[in-house]
């Protein structure tokens, strides 16, 4: 599919969440605003606005970016899956799970993002370490939990998908 | 019901209390399914953005909006010219912290700007991107004025004075003391001090500051969704600043990503949001960017304390004496106070320890930065720093290990209740208990051989300690008889609706702390139902009973006890009615899990749902005269004491690279004493997210300033926090000591770990580096600061003054305004930034 700049917009057609979206946005349009302000995917969250603390993490063609990184009009084509998406399919069932079982989650805040980042790992190396747990989530800040607990649940979730016990 | 619920007994029917409940909201946020403010899209929204000051103090000379408005999608910029006439402006001021002393504010200044990142202009557009391009185009013409910028100057004759009509930058000074504190050195067998530093943090919510007012012009309703911990003290504040009646302000607080404190204060850019909708009778969103969120939430802890502790030839400490200062910014914040952290280090320095002679004098500086107030575990971290740095040095001088140290200084278990030098009233401390415990977990002989053994590889761990108390369930002492309109009391509202399940409306409110399921938990237990025939609702002031909150640790102790007489309260209305119904006396009967039943045998005799449809549906059945009230409400307040105070011990396990100056956390290990634990869960998580709170303050956190005033960080990329590979596994234990205010008899948890680590980590440092007689004592212990004590750089900073214990290298007096290496230096990032046109 071609990209068309026209007026003050950049046409785009892309997929998002298994759906279909046509939209023209303008050029400095972000990803994350893009999906909570055009698209109303309101469930990932604008944090910091410059790569940091993660809250707008967000699967772009099966690789997880920053949102706020990220401009809409360079999308044309891409297939992107937010934490309506992975949750709605149920794919991430059992890792949410985990985090609500161990209390991983408190304002909620990151907790969308964070859950994209674990999955992620889990996807790549389904036995991770706890330090690999921690190297990997390292690009998303959560103020509540102190991580311990974000930790486990994500070491809980691995556990059980190779059989063992949570 | 003459009959009281016993939470210890774990075998009772519907025991929740003391379980590991999950979270009844989790599952909406896990999926994004939560509703923040900024999630929240009303008809004719408009959007805030506003124009900042990128001077430390200047007169503002002329706001030129011409063409700004020019701007396609602009609809108003306003001045604080504009907003005046409507907001009368407050005073942060409490009238029992005696000479307190600040200067009227207004949502945005008419004359002057006095920190960098002050709102002076807002602009209201269709969207917020239209709104921060039009704000660019807002020319304000600036007349910089000299700048007073250190705490340690603010007072100095030639130091501008930021508000003349106070006369000087002083706003509040106040020395606590007990005891002959001057004797006490003179006869002392050693005398240990130091000079600590804790450096200006600020609390970094992850959603940001957040404010959605719409205002009604044909009801008169100011509505307001608001990212804020204390919904009912926000509705008065509305109301009383915008002259509105009280009931024609609703505050609502959907979601809110995280609070710690911050969310507690009053903010002009944010009642300059109130206002507009007002004049503008239409909804107005504000949600702060980083870069405002850096320069314009409130920061906190910048004090330097001067502290020394006196010790007899057995090691037992005899006195302290310390002088804190710290600097607040331009304006003490509204309603709270930026005087109470000062007043609570002079509070608690000392806390764990059983000594007579005490004098702490603190001194709170007005000066050109942004403002501080209370950020979560306010004062603590800085006074158990201070106290267990000392007692370490103290340890040291003696001759004792520092666990041996504390053993013979701890307040004895048992010898409760008492008051401490600094006047704090204890009902009842576990010092010895938690200690004990803790040194069960962390094994700490085999520490010792570990450190041992390691030393001669050059490598270099230790091992700190930091005993502690913190200040819960705050009691009207706090800010109530200083004529704040903060409610120390709470209420809870309690329901039996007609399928049986049950409504509890509380007034404490839910940031992630979990407040929704332990009150959840306290209810169903307290009326007897499933826990998952229980829903409650929190953060509406129209719907909930008036109550403060949720800050200063209250939610557990005031809004649970609530919640349990009211819940109790039901219970005796429902078995009233069941009574008549069934032809017995209600003492003869039980509610459990949700049937009415004979108490005696347990045998079921009707659901509770049948009751409850006969009560609604068909009341023409019952007795005419027979009472059906299936909702009550209670309230609670503490009695007997200001605070219930709980207390708890940490211990940190890191290693220091002498060579590079970094420090690695291996283990931090915490026992804590909450009183009764209503969810273990949510108390070890509570005190785990403390703990790493305190850990950033301790080694990254820093709000740094040129000498100028400029403000240095603006991203995070400058103030760093604690990421979850750097962090620790953190061990949680407990020993349970219940305040007898209560029947729940639950005390506060959330504040405990970050009271305590910073002193933990400090400690710990000073314990690596006991090899190299290098000391630290600023925070955040940077880097440089660890390679200056071990003289491995240049000390950027003057000498120490220390004198008594040995002499060693120290970075003891590093100056407060000294940007550490390990923060890129941009001294023009916030001037390009909020310094638009105009500039």
């Amino acid at each position: 599919m071609s990209t068309h700049i026209a007026g003050m917009g950049v046409d785009v057609s892309l997929t998002v969440n298994g759906e279909r979206v046509t939209r023209r946005v303008e050029a400095r349009r972000h990803l994350i605003d893009f999906l909570r302000l055009d698209l109303g995917l309101m469930g990932l969250h604008t944090g910091c606005e410059h790569g940091v603390c993660g809250a707008c993490t967000v699967r772009v063609d099966g690789r997880i970016v920053r949102g706020c990184l990220v401009l809409a009009a360079a999308l044309d084509g891409a297939t992107v899956e937010t934490i309506e998406g992975v949750s709605d399919s149920g794919e991430i069932r059992d890792l949410q799970e985990a985090f609500i079982a161990r209390n991983a989650c408190q304002c909620g805040f990151c907790t969308p993002a964070m859950l994209i980042a674990a999955a992620d790992l889990l996807a790549a190396k389904p036995q991770p370490t706890r330090a690999e747990i921690r190297e990997h989530l390292a690009g998303n800040y959560c103020r509540c939990t102190g991580y311990h607990a974000i930790v486990d649940a994500v070491e809980a979730t691995a556990r059980r998908r190779n059989g063992g016990a949570p | 019901m003459s009959e009281v619920i016993d939470p210890r007994s774990v075998d009772r029917p519907n025991s929740y209390i003391g379980k590991s409940v999950p979270r009844p909201n989790a599952a909406k946020l896990v999926e994004g399914r939560g509703q923040f403010v900024d999630d929240m899209i009303l008809p004719r929204m408009a959007h805030v953005a506003f124009v900042r000051s990128p001077h430390p103090h200047a007169k503002i000379v002329k706001i030129d909006v011409a063409e700004a408005l020019e701007v396609p999608g602009v609809l108003r910029v306003f001045t604080g010219a504009d907003l005046a006439p409507h907001c009368d402006p407050w005073v942060a001021t409490l009238a029992h912290l005696k000479g307190m002393k600040s200067a009227p504010q207004l949502p945005l200044p008419l004359e002057r700007a006095t920190w960098v990142g002050e709102a002076v202009a807002a602009v209201v557009a269709e969207s917020r991107a239209l709104a921060e391009d039009a704000a660019a185009k807002v020319a304000v013409t600036y007349a910089p004025l000299p700048a007073a910028v250190e705490m340690e100057t603010a007072l100095d004759a030639s130091t501008p004075v930021i508000h003349p009509d106070l006369g000087d930058n002083l706003c509040f000074q106040r020395v606590n003391e007990a005891g002959k504190v001057d004797d006490a050195f003179a006869a002392a067998h050693r005398v240990v001090e130091a000079t600590f530093h804790s450096g200006r943090h600020t609390g970094l919510t992850l959603e940001p500051r957040s404010i959605l007012a719409d205002y009604n012009r044909a009801s008169g309703k100011l509505t307001v969704y608001h990212a804020t911990q204390a919904p009912h003290m926000m509705q008065g504040v509305f109301a009383k600043h915008m002259r509105l009646p009280e009931g024609d302000v609703r505050v609502i607080c959907t979601d809110v990503g995280g609070s710690y404190g911050i969310k507690v204060h009053v903010y002009p850019d944010e009642m300059a949001v109130a206002v507009i909708a007002k004049m503008m009778a239409r909804p107005v969103k504000f949600i702060a960017d980083r870069l405002e969120s850096f320069a314009s939430d409130i920061h906190a802890r910048d004090h330097r304390i001067k502290g020394r502790m006196a010790v007899d030839a057995e090691g037992r400490i005899t006195a302290i004496d310390i002088d804190d200062l710290t600097g607040i910014g331009p304006y003490s914040v509204y309603p709270r106070t930026s005087a109470v952290e000062g007043n609570q280090v002079v509070n608690l320095v000392g806390g764990p320890y059983d000594f007579a002679n005490y004098r702490a004098k603190t001194t709170v500086v007005l000066q050109n930065k942004t403002p501080t107030c209370q950020y979560r575990a306010v004062g603590h971290p800085i006074a158990t720093a201070v106290t267990e740095g000392l007692v370490d040095l103290a340890a040291d001088a003696v001759g004792l290990d520092p666990v041996e140290f504390r053993r013979r200084n701890l307040m004895k278990d048992g010898t409760y209740p008492r008051t401490s030098p600094a006047g704090m009233k204890f009902e009842g401390l576990s010092h010895e208990k938690s200690l004990d415990t803790l040194l069960a977990m962390i094994g700490y002989e085999g520490l010792r051989a570990e450190q041992q053994r390691l030393r001669g590889q050059g490598i270099h761990r230790g091992i700190g300690f930091a005993s502690f108390i913190e200040l819960t369930n705050p009691s009207p002492f706090m800010y109530g008889i200083g004529g704040a309109r903060i409610s120390a009391q709470d209420g809870c509202t309690v329901r039996i609706d007609p399928d049986g399940s049950v409504m509890a409306a509380t007034g404490v409110t839910e940031q992630g702390q979990g407040t929704e399921a332990i009150i959840r938990q306290i209810v169903a237990e307290a009326v007897g139902v499933a826990i998952d025939q229980v829903r409650v609702i929190t953060g509406d002031t129209l719907t909930t009973p008036y109550g403060g909150g949720t800050w200063a640790c209250r939610g557990a102790g005031i809004g649970g006890e609530a919640a349990l007489q009211a819940g109790m309260a039901v219970k005796e209305a429902t078995l009233k009615v069941a009574g008549a119904m069934l032809q017995a006396t209600p003492d003869t009967l039980d509610l459990v899990s949700g049937e009415i039943v004979e108490r005696r045998s347990g045998q079921a005799r009707m659901p509770l749902a049948e009751l409850a449809r006969i009560v609604y549906f068909r009341g023409d059945t019952l007795p005419p005269d027979l009472p059906r009230e299936l909702m009550q409400t209670r309230h609670f307040i503490t009695k007997e004491y200001p605070f219930a105070f709980t207390n708890g011990v940490q211990a940190c396990w890191l290693e220091v690279d002498v060579d590079t100056g970094i420090v690695t956390l291996l283990k931090h290990w915490c026992v804590e004493d909450c009183g009764r634990i209503i969810n273990p869960l949510l108390v070890d998580e509570q005190v785990r997210g403390g703990i790493v709170q305190g850990l950033g303050g301790a080694l990254y956190e820093h709000c740094t300033y040129s000498p100028e005033g400029q403000l240095l960080v603006g991203s995070m990329a400058d103030y760093l926090v604690p990421m979850a590979a750097e962090m620790p596994d953190i061990e949680v234990g407990h020993v349970e000591t219940p305040t007898k205010e209560s029947l729940l008899g639950a005390k506060g948890a959330g504040e405990a770990g970050t009271a305590g680590a910073p002193a933990a980590v400090m400690n710990a440092i000073n314990d690596a580096l006991k090899p190299f007689d290098a000391r630290v004592f600023a925070q955040p212990f940077t880097p440089e600061r660890i390679l200056a004590a071990l003289g491995k750089v240049p000390s950027r900073w003057p000498a120490p003054v220390r004198s008594g214990a040995s002499p060693a290298r120290t970075e003891a007096s590093a100056a407060t305004a000294a940007p550490s290496l390990n923060l890129p230096r941009e001294p023009g990032l916030l001037t390009r930034l909020f310094g638009r046109k105009g500039g």
